[in-house]
This record gives C-alpha cells, structure tokens and sequence, in this order.
C-alpha cells in the first residue's frame, strides 16, 4: 500500500512499462516494416495513416520509434549487465580483502573514471566501428567503476554490522559471507544505481547514434533518429519532435522509478520528501 | 599532513603514467594510416612512406613511446601531422573557447539550480517543490543535443538574437564571442542545474532538519535568514563536489555540442584529429583531459581532508 | 505547413526593412565544409586549400575558367612551337606580391622548379612531368621547354598545384601565404574561419568584396541554420541533404551545377560472388537510381549507365543497360547459383551521398534478396581497407577527377577490375590525338564497363551552390575545386 501512495514509483512503473511493452510489441507487429524505403513518401507530416508522420525515406516515424525503443532498451540494460557483473564482484572483492587489493582496485577505479567517457566511446568506435555491441561495450566500460565504487561503499558499511560478526565466529569464509550476507544488503542500493545507470545509458547511446556510432542502419536509433532530423526542422519538425520526446519520457520514467524505489527502500529519505 | 600529501600525490603520479600507457596503445591498434589520409588517393605508396617517415612514424612502439612520454614531461607535446604547427599552441586556441564555455555553463548552472533548490527545500512537500523537482526530472532526461537544436531554430533562426553557431575569436570582441558561447553554454547547462537543483535541495533538506536549526528557529530568528545564513552554508559541500565533478565533465564533455555549434573547441580537435588520425593531437588532448581530471579529484579530496581530520586515516 | 512560412516570409520582410539600403554591401561570409590543413596549394592534395586560395589569393601563369577554360592569368600571352615542345610565356607587368615584392620571370622559374623537385611535396607532380627545362629569358619572359609535346600543358598550368609563390616567402606559405591576387590573406583561426581582404596593390580588375570570411561549417545540418541565420551567406559547395529546407524560400538562391564526380556502387570485380557477372548485373537491375537521387541528393544529379560524366563530348547514355527491373535482377541471380540472395557488407564514406545512398540501395538490394550489412567508414579506413587493400564487398564513392575512364584499366586498382579488351582500347586511347577518334575510343571504353557491370553506375554528382538572391558572379559549374571569388558582388 505504501508503494500505491508513492507517486514517483507509480507513474515511473507506468512509464517504464509502456516504453518496455512498446519494445515487445515491435517484435510482433509495427504499423509499417522499418527497414522497407519508399522514397516517393518522404517527409510527409503527421497524420491518420502516418501518426508521427514520415522521414526523409519514407519511413513511418511510428513505427520506427518503437523499434527503436528494443535498441535502447537492449543497449542500455546490457552495458548496465557489463557494470553490475564485473563492477559488483570487484566492488565487493575490495570491501572483503581490503589493504593494498583494496587500494590497488580504487585507484584502477579511478584510472578509468578519469577517462572522459563520451571522448572514449569514440575512440572505441574509431577502432572497432560503430554499431550497437560496440557502443555497448563503451557505455559497459564506464559503468564498471560506478558499480565498483556502490558495491564497495556498501559493503563496507556492512562487513561491521553484528551479524556478520556472528557469522565470522560460526567459521564462515569471507566468501561465503558476502553472498550470503552482504550482497542482499545491498541490493537494494545496487537496484537504484542501476535505474540510474540504465537511464543515463539510454542517453548515452542517443548521444552515440547521434554522432553515428551507436547502431546501424536498417535498425532505427532514436538518436540517429535526431540526426537525421536536423536538416529538415523548419519542413519537418515531427522528424525531431517525436524521437525527442521518446527519449525524454523513458529517461524520465526510468528516473522516477529509481527515485521511487529509493523512497521507498530507505526510511531516512522517505522522511526527507 | 606531509606525509598523506606525498602519498596522494605518487598515487596521481602513477595514475598518470598508467593512463599514458593506455592511450597510447589503444591509439596503436587505431585502424588507419596518417599518412595515407594526408596524401590522398592519388598518392603512390613510396610518397607515403616518405611521408611516415617524416613524421616520426618509424621505429618499434616501445621506442616511440618512451620518446613521446618524455617529451611528455618536459611539455613538450610535438606538432600536430595535419596543421603542422606545435600542438600545445593549438591546444592553447582550443581552450581559449572551450574554457569560458565551460565556465560560463558552469555559472549558468549554478546560477539556476542554487535559488530552484532552495525554493523547493523551503517549499518541502509542497506544490512550489513538487513542480520545480518535476521540472528538474524533466531537465535530467532531456538530451543535449535535442535541447540545443531546439535553441538554434529559437533563438537564432526564428528570433534571430544568437549567431547559429561558429566562434568569431575573442580578437573580434568580447560581446560577439559571449553571443556566440552563450546558446551552447545553455545547451550545457540545463541538464547540470537539473541534477545540481536536486543535490542542493536534499543536501539543504539534511541540513533543515539538523538540531541547531531548529534552535535557531526556536530561537525566533527569521526563516529567510535561517535558510541563507545557516542551512546553505552547511549544504555548500555536496552542492561544490558536484560542481567540481561537472566542471570536469564540462571541459570534455562537451564534443556532441561543440558539433551542434561548429564550435572551435577542444572537444571538436579532438574529435577531427581521431577522423583525420592526427594522433599526435588525440594522444596529447586526451593526457591533458585526464591530467585534469586527476588533478580535480586531487584537489577536492585534500580539501576534505583540511575540513575533516578523519579522513586523512582512511584514505 | 502553412504557417511555417508564412513565418518565414515574415522573418524576411524584417530583414528586408533592418538593413540599410544607402550603398552595396562589401562583406561577406562563405561556408566550407572541411578546414584545410594548411594554407599552401603547392604542398597539399587537400581540395580545401584550394576552395579558399585559389585565384583569390594565388595566381598561376594560367587559369581555369568557370567553365573549365584555360585563360590568361600572370601569364598575358604565349607562344608554342611547331612541334609543341617549346612554350614562351610573355609575362604580365607591374605585378606584386602582397608582402609588396615584384613578381617577375625568376619567380616562375622558382616556382616550377620547386614543385618538380626530387624532394618536392607537391601532391601533383605529374602536372610537370613533360617540363624538361625552365628559363627566366628576362624578367617579363619565360621559355619552357617540353620533353614531349603535351595537349594538356596550358590547362596543367592552371591548376592550384602549379601557382607561382615568391622565393622569399614560399617556405612560410602553409601558416601566411602571400600570392598575387585580388585579396591578401588577412588571418586564420584555426577550427573556425580564414578571412581575406582585398589587395589593393593587385595588378587587374579589382575584386567588389573588401572583406571575405570562409568559415568551417562541418555539416548540413550547421549550414541551414547558419544561413537561415544570416551568420553565412552562401555555401558555394552545398550537402544536398539540405536543399529541401532552402527550396522555396525567396531569400535563397540556389544553383545547381556539374561536377566531374561519378557516383558508383563499387563492387569487387575479383570477390565472391560479385566475381560473377550475373551478380553484378542482377544488382545493377535492383537499382532504382531515381529513388537514390531523391533520397540521397534532394532530387538533384543525373543518372549514368557508365563511367562519364554527361556532360562531356564523350559521353554515351547507357541508363537503359538495366533499368530498374526486379523481376530480372532475380532470374540472374537465380541463374547465378544464388537463389536464396546472399549476405554481403557495404562499406559508406563519410559524405552524405554515400551514406544516405547506402541505406537507399541496401533497401533496394533487400528486394532481391541480398542482405547489405551497412559499415560507416571514415575516411582514413576507407582508404586503408577499401582503397588500399581492397578488404570490401561493396561500397559507395564518388570519383571526382576529370576524364578518369582510365582508372579501371590500372592494374590493382580497387575495384579489381581485370578486361583486356578494355585495356587495349585505353592503350589505343593514348595514343590518339584526333579528338573524334577518341570521343569513339572512350564510346567503345564506356560500353564495355555498362556490360560488364563493373559497378552500380548511379549518378552524376551535382555541385549545388546555396546563397542569398542579393549575391551574384559565383561559379556555377565545379571544373576544379574552388571558390573564386573575384566577381562575387551584392546587387542592392
């Protein structure tokens, strides 16, 4: 009942839902097939046929942004997969071993947070190509270090806490220890980093496909979407007006469910709103 | 003191040296020739390697790197392969557009997201809080890039107040380079006054609910001054390390609007040097970037450690 | 719709009323899209260089005409021998160099020298491949002597590669160059613009313009709200990508020219399976090139069926070898084994002609059953994988030199292309001077390339000219790469 009177929580679950449902719908059916140009179509404006209306090929804004959601979705939630799995571990590593491990893995941490992220993407891409798997791998990379740094941070204020003081004394390894008692701990910090991260990835990926690096054509992208969109705003505004919202309302979504979640795993700031 | 000092510092120094070595083995494994760009298609393969060797392109990896890191640490950057002049003047052209962007984004930021923030701190659990917070959740998830679009085709195609982009020097005048810096400076910074507005409001709504607040108010001194003399004051830390962190973040994430605005910054160098395969300029840019980075975190964590004694230990 | 430009109308009316209308302008700022690398047409293969220097700031002994003319430029008039070897140019007096110097017959000897120099930079050194000797006769005459006679001498001469710099000031022309035109350059900032100003010392007609900026505006989509904006005034060479937004507007003008690139669908001649020439028939059935021209270049360029530019004497219309014919593209890939279509990769340049014909033309090869993996190249991989080592399927690029028919009877060529019948028909070529002969001979060449498919010959690549309708005196043709300014006046 307490998650009903949260707000944040509900519409974020609302959001997130409908974006992800629209991702799932575009596997089975879209309005018209993405990767089919009628070229005679072209920029036409929003209507009964075209809801968002046509791109620059002919394409139907509609349907596109729907599909477009699946690489969103799929770019940011696997580069969040790549920083919880290897970040967490290492994160948690670090808390149980402490010393010189400890300190050794923070300043790796800060090796690659010194890194201007964006400006390694492209390097990346430079190398590799653009496409989506490498711009998930970019957006991965830096995920690392922030779920390292959550991981650590919370599992430090844990190791200290009675319990596992027990648990120490009834013989248990340090190992044991962590998956057993700590990382349940945290979770709950981890789930609201990942909405956070999961929402800042899909900005990223916009970013990247709007340089284009991130996905390929034929599959749409809501930032090459954008790009695209840029010649044409005075004669064809829809091309950036949709893609734009797009992203803002998942992004927004995703942000509130994270707030949401938040308030209502932590008394301490569910007193603060 | 000296001694937490000296061990912060070899820590910045290896982390430097380390992330030396990476740029420059991931810009090894970079596809692509300099030379052969520079020369074009029509060139024949013995120009070329004329070409390379003329650029100091000869010799093992091992060899030109140790050659670049020491001309590294005399300062010393080279010269870049495609303008052929020093890189660390064009690196001085860049920054004298790309740092008063960032500063003036930065100033902008700061300069919404402090009285947002204490407003809705102060308007707690009210409409004025839940609308300015909503607005800033909104500020967050725009992108950018389609932020700065939005202003183009507003302020300079339709009202026709702002140039639509380009830089015209600062030797042309100080107002006509502030006009030019000023659409992309707030293209920047909204969605860093979004996220600070949220951190100044909750770092504020800590501090209000502190005992010695209440004492002061029990006391009968007036909100408006509680707030400003007291509550702000103490929330300063949080709301400066975000600063410190966006200032970092302003200096080289700021390629995709330099691109909207053609802007002659640093992150547009970089950018073309990576598509030209400048490598010297990449190499030399991205060491910088870092350099900056490092010597940011440096600088908020000694100045914890003068506020807080305690943290000297752990760290 | 409606209210857009209405909008717009009224933006322009307000402009119209704001300005002063007392004396002609004399300002005006130009967009390139590519800053050069450095500011020295001797010494870079960049056509960027020459898009801000030529016949603006530097002058040769000849020079290209809007029309690809060969007119007198330092050089007044000239005198060839009987047997074509032997060229005396008579030398315009009273020029100088901005830095105030004289120019003289020792300055052409210098340049020329230099530029064939064994360690010369020149990216165009076959320009002076047939000098053999280079003579200051006296200070307003020079003698050239030929190793053999060259048709093409007067028009090598006037190329951007071969203008004439001064001893004393050559060596720093890459960051201040100093030539004998109509503006001097003034200063370069780097990544944002390059401004000349009018000489006053130059020894013709003067230019109209007193001040002229190039900026660097990367893309189409800076340069429509530079010019919408009024912070840019034309864009001589304009992405077409951004025509649709400047049609229609009355404050525009917008010129549509020819160019000398031929935009193909490269395939490799030597790789499965486009080794066989089913394939490469059935995938030049699948091209619907009017759908690629709207697509990808606004509805601008002409279609071609071979590798010549239409508007050349040469030229022979081959469109109809396969006009778009789906149904046929997949009987020959039938018959080639490939029923089932096959899966491929498309390499894409950065140009917008590439990369939004790509997309284009993977959707159409999808028709037929050919999956095109799209691959966005820049430009230095595309040399090092597609150019260099020949590593593509397919790939879009537009060949831009003049009269380059002879590119597929080189051997190692990219596209891999080996027919020794057409060899010997360019070998035949060579060797013919009779002007209609080898209009014949490059008939014959341009047949063989349509039947053999050797790519996807789409279109002739437009130069599209994009500026205010109060300017007048651009070029509106492309012969060379240049922005020549000289004429360039506002008319209110």
């Amino acid at each position: 009942m307490r998650a009903l009177a949260n707000r944040p929580l509900v519409a974020g679950c609302l959001i997130t839902a409908l974006v992800a449902l629209m991702a799932l719908i575009s596997f089975l059916w879209t309005p018209y097939d993405v990767t089919k140009l009628i070229v005679a179509d072209r920029t036409q404006a929003p209507s009964l046929t075209h809801w968002f209306g046509t791109d620059h090929f002919g394409r139907d804004i509609a349907s596109m942004i729907m599909v477009g959601a699946r690489n969103s979705i799929a770019v940011a939630l696997v580069a969040v997969g790549i920083g919880m799995g290897a970040g967490v571990p290492l994160g948690l590593f670090a808390a149980a071993r402490g010393g010189l491990l400890d300190e050794a893995l923070m300043r790796l941490n800060d090796l690659v947070f010194a890194f201007p992220a964006l400006l390694s993407a492209i390097m990346i891409t430079a190398i590799f190509g653009p496409g989506a798997i490498n711009a998930i791998i970019a957006i991965g990379i830096f995920n690392v270090p922030v779920f390292a740094r959550v991981a650590r941070a919370g599992a430090l204020s844990v190791w200290p806490r009675e319990f596992i003081l027990a648990a120490r004394a009834a013989g248990k390894g340090q190992a044991l220890i962590t998956v057993e008692h700590i990382l349940p701990n945290i979770a709950n910090q981890l789930l609201v980093q990942g909405t956070i991260q999961f929402a800042l990835g899909i900005l990223a990926e916009a970013g990247l496909s709007y340089l284009g690096l991130g996905a390929q054509p034929p599959m749409p992208s809501w930032g090459r979407m954008l790009f695209d969109a840029q010649t044409r705003m005075t004669i064809a505004p829809w091309m950036a007006l949709f893609p734009g919202m797009a992203i803002v309302i998942t992004v927004l979504g995703l942000n509130l469910l994270g707030d949401g979640v938040a308030d209502l795993l932590d008394p301490k700031s569910r007193r603060r709103r | 003191m000296t001694a937490y000092l000296a061990k912060r510092l070899a820590i910045a120094a290896v982390t430097l040296a380390l992330a030396s070595i990476v740029v420059f083995s991931v810009l090894e494994i970079v596809p692509g020739d300099p030379a052969r760009v520079m020369l074009g298609m029509n060139a024949s393969e013995a120009q070329v390697e004329q070409l390379r060797q003329q650029m100091g392109l000869g010799g093992s990896p091992m060899q030109r790197y140790l050659h670049w890191a020491g001309n590294l640490l005399s300062l010393d950057f080279g010269r870049s392969y495609t303008y052929s002049v020093p890189v660390i003047d064009l690196i001085a052209e860049r920054l004298a557009v790309s740092l008063p962007l960032a500063l003036i984004a930065l100033a902008l930021s700061t300069a919404i997201a402090i009285p947002v923030g204490l407003y809705a701190a102060s308007r707690r659990g009210r409409a004025g809080d839940a609308i300015s917070m909503g607005a800033a959740q909104l500020g967050v998830a725009v992108p950018n890039f389609w932020f700065a679009l939005l202003l183009v085709y507003l302020f300079a195609v339709w009202l026709r107040w702002l140039p639509a982009g380009g830089f015209p020097g600062w030797s042309a005048g100080v107002w006509p380079a502030l006009k030019a810096l000023l659409l992309p400076a707030l293209a920047l910074a909204l969605p860093q006054a979004a996220i600070l507005a949220r951190v100044t409001r909750s770092a504020l709504v800590d501090v209000l609910s502190e005992d010695y607040i209440r004492t002061a108010r029990a006391k009968g001194m007036p909100w408006r001054k509680v707030l400003w003399r007291h509550a702000l004051r103490n929330a300063l830390i949080p709301v400066v390390t975000i600063m410190g962190l966006q200032f970092a973040f302003l200096l080289a994430g700021t390629i995709i609007i330099e691109n909207v605005f053609y802007l002659p910054g640093l992150g547009r160098l970089v950018f073309q040097a990576i598509t030209q395969r400048d490598l010297i300029v990449v190499e030399s840019v991205v060491m910088l970037l870092v350099a900056t980075v490092i010597a940011v975190n440096l600088i908020v964590d000694l100045s914890y450690a003068l506020v807080d004694p305690r943290l000297r230990n752990r760290a | 719709m409606k209210c857009w430009t209405s909008f717009l109308a009224a933006a322009a009316m307000a402009t119209v009323f704001s300005l002063p209308a007392f004396a002609a302008r004399t300002d005006l700022v130009i967009g390139i899209p590519l800053e050069p690398p450095h500011l020295d047409p001797t010494a870079g293969a960049a056509a960027a260089i020459d898009e801000v220097l030529y016949a603006n700031v530097f002058e040769g002994l000849t020079r290209i005409g809007p029309s690809g003319e060969v007119l007198p430029a330092l050089a007044e008039s000239w005198d060839i021998s009987e047997d074509g070897t032997v060229y005396i140019f008579k030398l315009r007096s009273g020029v100088k160099f901005h830095d105030g110097s004289d120019f003289d017959a020792e300055d052409v000897k210098f340049s020329l020298d230099r530029a064939r120099a064994e360690d010369s930079v020149n990216a165009q050194k076959i320009l002076f491949e047939a000098i053999d000797t280079v003579e200051a006769v006296d200070p307003a005459t020079v003698k050239i002597v030929l190793k053999h006679p060259q048709g093409a001498f007067l028009y090598n001469m006037g190329w951007g590669d071969a203008v004439i710099v001064a001893p004393e000031s050559a060596g720093a022309n890459k960051e201040k160059p100093i030539g004998t035109g109509p503006f001097r350059f003034e200063n370069w900032a780097k990544g944002a613009a390059i401004k000349l100003a009018r000489a006053d010392s130059y020894w013709g007609e003067p230019a109209y313009l007193d001040k002229v900026e190039f900026r660097i505006v990367p893309d189409a989509a800076a340069a429509v709200p530079a010019l919408l904006s009024g912070d840019v005034q034309a864009f001589p060479f304009f992405q077409p990508d951004g025509v649709a937004q400047i049609e229609g507007d009355p404050r525009f003008k917008i010129e549509v020219g020819a160019t000398e690139g031929e935009t193909l669908l490269s395939m490799n001649n030597k790789k499965e399976p486009f080794d066989k020439l089913q394939v490469r028939q059935a995938i030049s059935y699948a091209l619907d090139r009017q759908a690629i021209i709207d697509g990808a270049s606004a509805g601008l360029g002409t279609p071609i069926g071979s590798h010549q530019s239409p508007a050349s004497k040469a030229y022979v219309d081959l469109t109809g070898t396969y006009p778009h014919d789906i149904a046929k593209a997949k009987e020959l890939l039938k018959a080639a084994g490939l029923e089932n279509g096959f899966k491929t990769t498309l390499k894409l340049p950065p140009p917008s002609y590439a990369r939004l014909g790509g997309e284009i033309i993977a959707s159409q090869l999808r028709e037929i059953g050919i999956e095109a993996e799209i691959i966005p190249v820049e430009w230095a991989q595309w040399l090092d994988q597609v150019f260099t080592r020949k590593d593509f399927d397919l790939t879009i690029v537009s060949h831009t030199e003049p009269n380059d028919i002879d590119i597929y009877a080189r051997k190692d060529y990219y596209f891999n292309y080996d027919n020794p019948a057409f060899d010997k028909v360019i070998g035949e070529l060579n060797l013919t001077s009779d002007e209609a002969k080898r209009n014949e001979l490059l008939g014959q060449a341009q047949k063989i390339l349509a039947d053999d498919a050797v790519a996807g010959f789409l279109y002739e690549l437009p130069k599209v000219g994009v500026w205010d309708a109060k300017l007048e005196g651009f070029w509106k043709d492309a012969p060379i790469q240049a922005n020549d300014v000289t004429k360039v006046r506002w008319t209110d």
